[in-house]
């Protein structure tokens, strides 16, 4: 890991850290509900300031904090179409299965490839510091992940098109 | 002085109330049904499952003197619980209906000083105050509503069994007078007023930063109230000189809080700890916190050591050799599973256990962690420089 992701994640993970203060909270608009208050967005007091953190234009965190819930959104690098390509299909991928992976969200926020729904009932059930460790794990093997897919397709391209070539020289 | 825990379950404690001797325990863990626990050996086991409520249970209180508990759920409704012996002749819990008059979840519930009545706070912008009704059985409330804006979090009552104070997620912590003319007597005059008909607003204060106001009480006097907001931070206010003493703190949001003395408070949060809060009208202070950070961590990597704690070391050395990756705060989180805190996730109760009002020697704590904690109030230890891995630091 280079020394510039380094305080970026630093700074991802002690926001998530004191946003992951979350309480079972009673919808104080529907009655007998209990829903998430950042996806309802019913009660405007009841949200925080929704806060980016960004390492550059093309990599950022969105942070949605609110009493019994959080939203995280990551916007992944993508540097060119090969990575946008593998970016979509890697995160579509992952957003199919969205329920085995329990606080990820079926479709991203606008604006980010993405998103990521913990509830208080996950910081009930599971250990609140190991979520946070998620998270960051999981933001730093997407990008080794989608370039290592990007070196082994363009590996691949190379012997594809070498054996064409060499097809058609004999 | 290590605090005695118990692991009542798996699931998160809600809220726990223990009876009048400590001998019986009240929990809510996390579902619609409440459990009476008695000590049995070293353990708690359940005697009594109290099911009527339809939601979760998100308060309890057990009134001392008559012997009654009170349960507040997000099904909008509050059951008094009486012990009555049935047909048989056997004694059981008895519920008693009360007339909330709420359309919303009720969050928290507490019995008033005398035992007569007792405030239910609630997600419709209102507090009832329920008093009993033996004409027809029933407890009738009466609903505080005016200046409050949102969800009710918590309340607390002033001795003189007249006063409420509430904290609620407008960010505001206000004092009532929950006067109901068939019970009280009319009471004396105090700081925070003299003349109290029903639904006066004695005062009203603003947690400095905006944070939704997660835990109130009134010190032992009832001259001083505090309450804890979820920017982190403690709040003191003397009503007589108008004084708010605000203690920020670098740690996660205190949830709940007790006074043990006149000058000492006990809160507990999302830090997993009991932090000790001293102080006089001149200035308040965090003195430190009843957990030595001794408990959770001795069970875990120090037993663990050997070989686990070499390929640990050997495999951080070989991502460092590979891949140029480094050992830091900032990159993959620590290791182990386990925080060296007693709770391993936040508190969600503080409650007296032991000693009179302004001279209390224990506190007990309950958490989402499912396990109680009693902690002795004197054995304050110093601030370590790990808060419990769940700071912010």
């Amino acid at each position: 890991m280079s020394n510039v992701l380094r305080p970026y994640l630093a700074a991802v993970r002690s926001t998530l850290t004191a946003a992951l203060t979350l309480e079972n909270f009673s919808s104080q608009v529907v009655e007998r509900h209990n829903k998430p208050e950042v996806e309802v967005g019913g009660s405007k007091e009841v949200l925080l300031n929704p806060l980016i953190i960004s390492r550059n234009e093309n990599e950022r965190v969105l942070i949605e904090p609110s009493i019994n819930s959080i939203r995280v959104s990551i916007k992944i690098k993508q540097a060119d179409e090969i990575e946008r390509i593998l970016c979509h299909k890697f995160t579509r991928f992952m957003m199919q299965r969205a329920e085995n992976f329990i606080v990820l969200r079926r479709k991203p926020v606008p604006g980010y490839d993405i998103s990521f729904l913990i509830t208080n009932t996950h910081s009930e059930t599971m250990l609140k510091h190991k979520i946070v460790d998620f998270i960051i794990q999981f933001m730093e093997d997407v990008d080794k992940e989608i370039s290592e897919m990007k070196l082994s397709l363009n590996a691949r391209a190379r012997i594809v098109a070498e054996q064409y070539l060499t097809a058609i020289a004999t | 002085m290590a605090p005695e825990v118990y692991h009542i379950a798996q699931t998160p404690i809600i809220a726990h109330a223990f009876n009048a001797d400590r001998s019986a325990l009240a929990v809510s863990l996390n579902s619609n049904e409440a459990q009476i626990l008695a000590r049995s050996g070293k353990e708690w086991a359940t005697i009594e499952t109290l099911s009527e409520h339809d939601k979760v249970i998100t308060s309890i209180d057990w009134a001392p003197n008559s012997n009654r508990i009170v349960t507040a759920s997000q099904d909008r409704n509050a059951y008094v619980w009486q012990q009555t012996p049935d047909d048989t002749g056997k004694v059981i819990w008895k519920p008693t209906l009360v007339l909330l008059r709420i359309n919303r979840a009720a969050t928290h519930v507490r019995w008033s000083p005398n035992e007569d009545k007792f405030a239910v706070a609630s997600g419709a912008r209102a507090i009832a105050i329920c008093s009993f009704d033996p004409e027809n059985n029933w407890w009738v409330s009466k609903l505080l509503k005016k200046p409050i804006r949102s969800t009710v979090l918590s309340v607390d009552w002033h001795p003189n069994n007249v006063l409420l104070a509430a904290g609620s997620a407008d960010s505001q912590a206000r004092v009532f007078s929950a006067y109901i003319k068939e019970v009280d007597s009319k009471p004396a005059a105090t700081v925070w007023g003299s003349k109290l008909p029903f639904n006066t607003i004695c005062s009203e204060y603003r947690s400095p930063a905006g944070g939704w106001v997660h835990g109130v009480a009134f010190s032992p006097s009832g001259d001083l109230l505090a309450f804890t907001s979820h920017d982190s931070s403690l709040n003191i206010v003397y009503p007589g000189s108008n004084v708010v003493h605000n203690v920020r703190m670098p740690s996660l949001p205190l949830v709940s809080l007790v006074w043990t003395t006149e000058d000492t408070i006990i809160a507990a949060g999302h830090d997993c700890q009991p932090f000790v809060f001293n102080g006089t009208e001149g200035g308040w202070q965090e003195a430190g916190t009843l957990d030595d950070q001794s408990g959770g961590a001795s069970g875990g990597p120090a037993r663990r050591g050997g070989l686990a704690a070499r390929s640990g070391a050997f495999a951080a050395f070989q991502a460092a050799d590979s891949r140029g990756l480094g050992g830091s705060s900032g990159s993959s989180g620590s290791g182990d599973t386990k925080l060296t805190t007693v709770h391993q996730n936040t508190i969600t109760d503080v409650r007296i256990y032991d000693g009179a009002p302004g001279q209390v020697a224990r506190v007990s704590t309950s958490g989402v962690d499912g396990s109680l904690a009693i902690w002795d109030v004197n054995a304050v230890s110093a601030i370590t420089g790990r808060l419990g891995g769940m700071s912010m630091r």
